[in-house]
């Protein structure tokens, strides 16, 4: 393997490795609520968006198993999981596409 | 910055897909035509560090979160156009299978992180770096410049999309449908929230990986061999054999 992409996969692996940091974040991104929490904030659910907010349901949503959980190291095994799947398709994808699209220098 | 579904009515979800579609094709045929086989493995890696780093949530106070988008980075090292695909893979990835952004929003969210950092990003770091060396501190503080600027600019975007919700679609009565907060509320949040916080985070990102990137391997950097051929060509200018 070429020097530069080893050192690249390895920080790489170090950022996988280190992902459930992002979990000790407790709350909600800006415009990132969900149906309840709007309720809570203005009183009622706009009626387009409680349509569409449940039209499409990811199977790991939030970076979750099935189920959702409520502490840290509960939650850490799903975004493992999560984090590493995410990368291998991501990669995975743009490689294969890459290599079939690139000129062969 | 992750716009889920619900948040943007038909009219900007669908708008925002139009506008991707000749963007992506371009971004598309724009890497297509410089790849080389041997940077297939730089690219892919940035599809994954993207949506890797954007795992790191930082959490700020009054009970909000975000996190760095990696793209201005992947933008400077590779190209703004590599950068839109790649993003755009990550985004497709967090959309399908974990939810992370809306199905009818992820055109709206493949503008604000996939193009608008990227662009902002990229002619940002070309234009605070001018004709320095790779190695000049000047690029590093360019490079953090570039990410700040462009995350908070698509923060103000991705807010300006919400704002306009409550304008553009609404009930006959007035009662909006989507996002219920207008312009004067979602855009000062979020450029608030960015400015003040995440898009420091970005800064660093972009600057710490700039700086090695730069030091260790720069003939991995888009147009770097084009600036060297320049320099060459006009130090040979200026003293003629």
């Amino acid at each position: 393997m070429d020097k530069n992409v080893k050192v690249f996969v390895i920080a790489l692996a170090v950022l996988v490795v280190l992902c459930p940091l992002g979990l000790l974040a407790v709350g909600t991104a800006y415009g990132e609520w969900g149906p309840d929490d709007i309720k809570d904030m203005i009183g009622y659910v706009p009626t387009g968006l409680e349509q569409l907010s449940s039209l499409y349901s990811a199977p790991l949503a939030d970076y979750d198993f099935p189920g959702g959980h409520d502490t840290a190291p509960a939650a850490a095994p799903g975004y493992y999981v999560s984090a590493i799947i995410g990368v291998v398709l991501c990669a995975g994808i743009i490689y294969v596409a890459g290599k079939a699209i690139a000129r062969n220098i | 910055m992750h716009i889920p579904d619900g948040y943007l009515g038909p009219i900007t979800f669908v708008i925002m897909y139009l506008i991707m579609i000749p963007i992506w094709l371009y971004a598309g045929h724009k890497v297509q035509k410089s790849l080389k086989s041997r940077q297939v493995p730089y690219l892919a890696l940035a599809a994954a560090f993207s949506f890797v780093i954007m795992m790191f949530n930082v959490p700020i106070p009054g009970g909000s979160t975000g996190h760095a988008v990696g793209s201005a980075l992947v933008a400077i090292i590779l190209g703004p156009w590599a950068a839109v695909v790649t993003t755009s893979v990550a985004l497709l990835i967090q959309c399908l299978l974990f939810g992370d952004g809306g199905v009818t929003a992820f055109g709206a969210n493949c503008f604000n992180m996939g193009v608008v950092i990227p662009l902002i990003a990229y002619y940002a770091y070309k234009l605070i770096s001018g004709n320095t060396l790779i190695t000049s501190n000047l690029r590093i503080a360019a490079a953090a410049i570039a990410g700040y600027l462009g995350i908070s600019v698509a923060a103000g975007v991705a807010g300006f999309e919400m704002g306009l919700q409550p304008i553009l679609e609404h009930t006959a009565a007035g009662v909006p449908l989507y996002m219920p907060y207008g312009l004067g509320v979602t855009v000062p949040a979020m450029l608030f929230e960015h400015m003040v916080f995440f898009s420091f985070v970005e800064a660093i990102v972009t600057a710490l990986a700039f700086a090695y990137i730069a030091r260790n391997s720069p003939e991995i950097i888009f147009d770097y061999e084009t600036e060297q051929g320049k320099k060459e060509k006009a130090a040979r200018k200026a003293a003629p054999a």
